[in-house]
């Protein structure tokens, strides 16, 4: 029989290292949640505006797109702000790394500006083409856009694809952690990005054919994130103890209650019943089904970025 | 024949009584800032009760072969240099962590001026023909620096004679850390 480790003692006491890492906290836990949610809205904005309307769309669509960036940009912003080095952060920028899926999602970031600023021009109604035209020199860029239309639009949907599973390959290819290695993550946060996009709109007041479309939707991203849930539990179940490892973070250890109460009742369980509710009794939709969805996604990343660090080789025998 | 190096650091623990000169050369060899070390002493203890077994090793950054600090690096911060040394360019570095997160061995941290530090194999004294300051300092002999792809080398010797281990071998990271049992 192997002996059992009775004691483990190291002089060890490195800062934000021992005797748990925890090197990420809320900034990239907002940063991912953004990530998923712009990702979520050029995804929904793309498919939605896919056909030229003859009558102008909401508001809030018409505005889908440039919104996103303006949330891309607060995300980059808790980015930055967990940079230790913030003075060195134009090296992203100085280099691309193929192996590296943090170089790989800096670049995603910045190509997704202009062909989703372009997209979002195309988004807009007559009145706010008008208006921006008469503030800025864009009717030939704008022309340009509307001759490329499917292009773009094309483009912003892989975008907010590449953007959404990348946000979940971050976590997932850092195998040092145990619960991030997993390739659920990549996307579990997408179809976490998408119900957020749609809750995200659907707080807005919206034409009744979309409205309808993106609650079918968010309700279809809900139960596709729950089986994932279920197939990464079921996948650390089949891992030895490496996955048991992981799993007793979520099934009995320290993230349980935070994940099951918040992650999967409140964001996914809840909004579920009263979306169907809403949807059999013809009810008008509250704000509170997509907040909860919201919320439920950005404690989604914030669980299982704490969960994760917290799950390191030196816990294995 | 041009062969490639390939430094190692081969850790006797049948000699090693944790003293820590290792730690505290390194401190100052490296200047390294207070509360953070690169190398440190670990105390393992199994069996049952009166049976008990110690092992006592000095642990630090393993310097993979197949290193996930360099391919998780945005910037090419953390790289290789001749004989397989991983460093980190602090010219390039944006204290983004994901190195950090990537480590098996968790042998990495933020030092305080924003960049990530770790254990360099001491690079600086290597180039100048040295060994490393904490096996200079080795009361015990318990540390060995060196070449292990030169058949004629102390490391190289010590690893085909002696039964030796690597720390979570399963990581697939090829670690350069060898442990005599």
């Amino acid at each position: 029989m192997l002996p059992t480790l009775l004691e483990h003692t190291t002089t060890r006491i490195n800062a934000e290292i021992d005797p748990a890492l925890h090197i990420w906290g809320w900034e990239i836990a907002v940063y991912l949640f953004l990530g998923g949610l712009v990702a979520g809205l050029l995804i929904l904005s793309s498919l939605l505006l896919w056909k030229p309307r003859e009558q102008t769309p909401s508001r809030i669509l018409q505005f889908a797109p440039l919104l996103a960036l303006v949330l891309l940009s607060l995300g980059m912003g808790a980015l930055f702000l967990d940079l230790a080095y913030k003075l060195h952060v134009f090296r992203f920028y100085t280099a691309f790394r193929p192996t590296s899926p943090m170089s790989w999602g800096a670049w995603i970031l910045v190509l997704i500006y202009p062909v989703a600023a372009l997209s979002g021009l195309l988004a807009l109604g007559p009145d706010a083409r008008a208006w921006l035209l008469k503030k800025l020199p864009l009717a030939k860029v704008l022309a340009w856009a509307e001759r490329k239309r499917q292009a773009l639009l094309g483009a912003t949907l892989a975008g907010g694809v590449g953007l959404g599973i990348y946000t979940g390959l971050l976590l997932g290819t850092l195998t040092a952690r145990i619960q991030w290695n997993t390739a659920v993550l990549g996307p579990l946060f997408l179809t976490s990005g998408l119900s957020s996009g749609a809750a995200f709109l659907l707080l807005f007041k919206l034409d009744e054919v979309d409205r309808h479309r993106l609650v079918r939707w968010d309700m279809l991203a809900l139960v596709v994130e729950a089986v994932l849930i279920a197939a990464m539990l079921l996948g650390f179940a089949n891992a030895g103890a490496a996955g048991q490892l992981a799993a007793d973070a979520l099934l009995g250890g320290a993230w349980t209650a935070s994940f099951w109460s918040l992650v999967v009742v409140m964001g996914i369980a809840v909004p579920l019943l009263l979306e169907g509710i809403e949807i059999k009794k013809h009810l008008p939709l509250v704000a509170v089904t997509p907040t909860l969805v919201l919320l439920g996604g950005l404690a989604l990343r914030a669980v299982l970025l704490a969960a994760g660090q917290d799950s390191g080789f030196r816990m294995l025998p | 024949m041009n062969r490639e190096k390939r430094y190692v650091m081969v850790v006797d623990t049948r000699l090693c009584v944790g003293c820590k000169a290792c730690v505290l050369a390194c401190k100052a060899e490296n200047n390294t800032p207070d509360g953070y070390c690169r190398d440190w002493i670990v105390e393992d203890i199994w069996g049952l009760f009166p049976n008990l077994r110690a092992e006592i090793r000095s642990e630090r950054c393993n310097h993979c072969s197949n290193a996930p600090c360099v391919d998780a690096c945005p910037t090419g911060a953390s790289h290789k240099v001749d004989g397989g040394i991983v460093l980190v360019d602090h010219d390039l570095c944006t204290g983004c962590k994901a190195c950090i997160a990537s480590c098996p061995y968790d042998a990495r941290y933020v030092h305080p001026d924003g960049y990530v530090d770790k254990c360099t194999f001491c690079a600086h004294r290597v180039a100048d023909g040295k060994t490393t300051a904490c096996v200079a300092i080795c009361p015990t002999k318990t540390l060995h620096f060196g070449d292990a792809n030169d058949p004629q080398s102390e490391v190289a010797q010590l690893l085909a004679s002696r039964r030796h281990k690597v720390l979570h071998p399963e990581t697939g990271c090829e670690p350069n850390l060898y442990f005599l049992t």
